[in-house]
């Protein structure tokens, strides 16, 4: 049987039917215009903290959330494994660059051990891929699941490599050119360029012949396969772009975090990035930049939050799983489903429901 | 069976051999050489045995997902939750009554209560919505876990084995021959062999209600079509209710079990939701042989992998997937 005409039903108001063709769509939008220059000049706002535990996390985040949108929002595949090839690549970065556990990392230059753990991690993620596509609809998340869960639990056994449950410590991040990109201002400018990148590389793959057809494979897999297309393998270049986007993301949190542990890939930080991707909305390559900002404030801040109102601090995972129920109740659009409505709600008369954008 | 034989007449040999080869291992005295090259056979029979008990209480943990699954397409995600919420209530029966047997009962019931009121409220909503009632169902195990902990805490618990199963039994096979010629038998938790009993006793029940009773027709029909089921005026929503509670029901038993021969705390409800999606995935989905067959495999896999390649031994286990989902993508007993 096949489950794919049911497979996008939270994506069903995607793109073909209420987007028409168009050029640049965030040119002529002021609101982006002005979102884009907040960002860039974030730096003078916003002090250490914030410009990288609450912007540069999220923007992080967001790229991880992103490869699982594209894959979901026009590939019809929901992957849990997003945040493991992140993961993966994080320790192959530890793994070939330099840290403090001398015995496992090889001590390559950055220059090296990032394209190889490029390399390796978007050919971890496109066998996983090759594996899921195999089967179709909600069977994809569940082997995906399996090869997170399978990933965690390696980690934590494994002690040549991964250096079991305690991970790697004190991974060096680049110096070049007399800056030190970890430097707080420096390393959000990589981050946001990096992010940019992503979500432009998105953004036009989406309108481009093989974003069309891959949305297509989404929409009617039968169809698409009798007008020609190899379904497969659109599948898999899907994993395989969406793998390289989310080792970038695992780049980036390893210097982020100068450490690499089982737990920052423990299926429920699988999970979290699906949260992510579900609650900003997985139509659109803004959704999950908005997921990640909400998820990092809720969880940077619950806790004062929850302790101000004369609850429980640590109940945090507990408000995340009912906001997340709240938004799968709902809006099959995530945040952005829900503004876009209230925005047509408002005034029929705006022309064009597409201003909640923003760029990223 | 001897259908499968016409059909793949290599892949039966290999299986025949394979089950000749496990047999002889289990049953012979092993030769010193052997001894030599892989370890002493009570090492290897232990483990052997660990992973046929495992297994049962993989196949009662998996044949309720898989049941669920089967019927309604639903893709329980929760189920690991409704594992270490029967075993956390089983552990609160058999603390206050010290009853072993009651606090199974109590644990059936309410786990079997929590699946109702889920299909009722919550999953019958957005019936035909596969997708969504996924995602619903990670929410629910990400609330779920979160008030397991508040209320239990990060404790282990374990389930404390009612007096009159405490203690090892022989088994009649022999590990070793000793100098004097005399046979050394296999000493083995009587726990685990009764638990064993139980989940097979459980599994062909199962099987007779699902291919020899009206409920069990019914409940066929549902999953092979459950649009002309109710078409032909079968309440079909009382029969989702009732699997998903006897399908909740079981996950509550194994939480039990569970807690009995191994621990209760959190991060368990993963470790089990993954080994019933691995086992579901290898044996076929909605299929209960499968699930009984996959169990078997992926408990063995994992006790004999963690005894003779301790840091590899979850590879060996999704190993065995990639090799069924390459090999036959649907499952090793699913029909389609």
């Amino acid at each position: 049987m096949s489950l794919a005409h049911d497979a996008p039903i939270a994506v069903r108001p995607a793109a073909g039917t209420q987007r028409p063709a168009r050029t640049w769509p965030e040119i002529n939008n002021p609101a982006a215009w002005i979102v884009a220059a907040v960002l860039v000049i974030m730096p003078l706002i916003a002090n250490g903290f914030f410009l990288i535990e609450i912007f540069a996390t999220t923007l992080i985040l967001g790229i991880m959330a992103l490869s699982l949108m594209f894959l979901a929002g026009y590939g019809g595949m929901v992957s849990l494994m997003q945040l493991t090839i992140a993961g993966f690549s994080a320790y192959m970065i530890a793994v070939f660059g330099v840290s403090g556990n001398a015995n496992i990392s090889l001590g390559w230059p950055w220059w090296l051990a990032v394209p190889m753990a490029l390399a390796l991690a978007t050919a971890f993620g496109t066998l996983g891929g090759a594996l899921a596509v195999r089967t179709e609809g909600i069977y994809t998340i569940m082997i995906t699941l399996a090869i997170g869960a399978a990933f965690y639990y390696f980690t934590n056994q494994n002690w040549a490599i991964f250096n079991g449950h305690t991970g790697i410590n004190t991974v060096a991040t680049p110096h070049f050119w007399g800056v030190n990109w970890r430097a707080d201002i420096p390393f959000y400018y990589v981050v946001l360029a990096v992010a940019a990148l992503c979500y432009v590389a998105v953004e036009y793959l989406s309108r481009a012949p093989f974003g069309l057809a891959l949305q297509g494979v989404r929409d009617n897999p039968r169809r698409m396969a009798a007008l020609g297309f190899n379904v497969n393998a659109h599948r898999v270049a899907a994993y395989a772009f969406a793998s390289f986007v989310a080792a970038l993301a695992g780049v980036l949190q390893v210097w982020n975090y100068r450490q690499i542990s089982p737990g920052s890939v423990s299926v429920s930080a699988c999970i979290d990035v699906l949260i992510i991707a579900v609650v900003g909305g997985i139509t659109r390559p803004i959704g999950p930049f908005i997921g990640a900002l909400i998820f990092v404030l809720l969880r940077t801040f619950a806790l004062d939050f929850l302790v101000r109102l004369g609850l429980d601090g640590n109940r945090f995972r507990l408000l995340i799983g009912l906001g997340f129920l709240a938004i799968v109740f709902w809006s099959s659009d995530g945040v952005i489903g829900l503004w876009l409505r209230w925005r047509q709600h408002q005034g029929r008369d705006v022309s064009r429901p597409g201003g909640g954008h923003r760029h990223g | 069976m001897s259908r499968f034989v016409e059909r793949h007449p290599a892949w039966a040999l290999i299986a025949i051999i394979a089950i000749a080869i496990l047999l002889w291992l289990i049953f012979a005295v092993w030769p010193p050489g052997l001894e030599e090259a892989i370890g002493r056979k009570r090492v290897f029979l232990n483990a052997v045995f660990n992973g046929i008990t495992l297994g049962g209480l993989y196949f009662l943990v998996a044949s309720g997902f898989t049941l669920i699954f089967g019927l309604m397409r639903n893709v329980n995600l929760a189920h690991g939750s409704l594992y270490l919420f029967g075993g956390y209530v089983g552990y609160a029966i058999s603390a206050s009554t010290g009853s072993w047997i009651l606090s199974f009962i109590v644990a059936f019931i309410l786990t079997a209560l929590v699946g109702v009121l889920l299909q009722v409220i919550v999953f019958r909503r957005m019936e035909g919505q596969d997708l969504r009632q996924t995602m619903v169902t990670i929410g629910l195990s990400i609330v779920f876990a979160d008030l397991m902990l508040w209320a239990c805490g990060g404790d282990f618990y374990q389930i404390q084995t009612p007096s009159w199963l405490i203690g090892p039994i022989d088994l009649p096979l022999i590990t070793a021959v000793k100098s004097s010629g005399e046979p050394v038998y296999l000493r083995y938790p009587l726990v685990r062999l009764v638990i064993l009993a139980a989940s097979v006793v459980i599994g062909i029940a199962m099987w007779l209600a699902l291919n020899r009773t009206r409920i069990g027709m019914i409940i066929r029909a549902g999953v092979d079509d459950r649009d002309i089921l109710a078409a032909t005026g079968v309440r079909i929503q009382l029969v989702f209710v009732l699997v998903f509670a006897f399908g909740a029901g079981l996950a509550g038993i194994a939480g039990v079990v569970g807690g009995t021969f191994q621990s209760l705390s959190p991060g368990e409800d993963i470790r089990f939701l993954l080994a019933s999606l691995v086992v579901v995935i290898v044996g076929g989905m909605g299929s209960i042989p499968g699930a009984a067959l996959g169990a078997l495999i992926i408990g063995l896999a994992e006790q004999l992998g963690s005894v003779y390649i301790p840091t590899y031994a979850i590879v060996v286990t999704f190993l065995i997937m990639v090799l069924v989902l390459t090999i036959r993508p649907q499952g090793l007993l699913a029909r389609r």
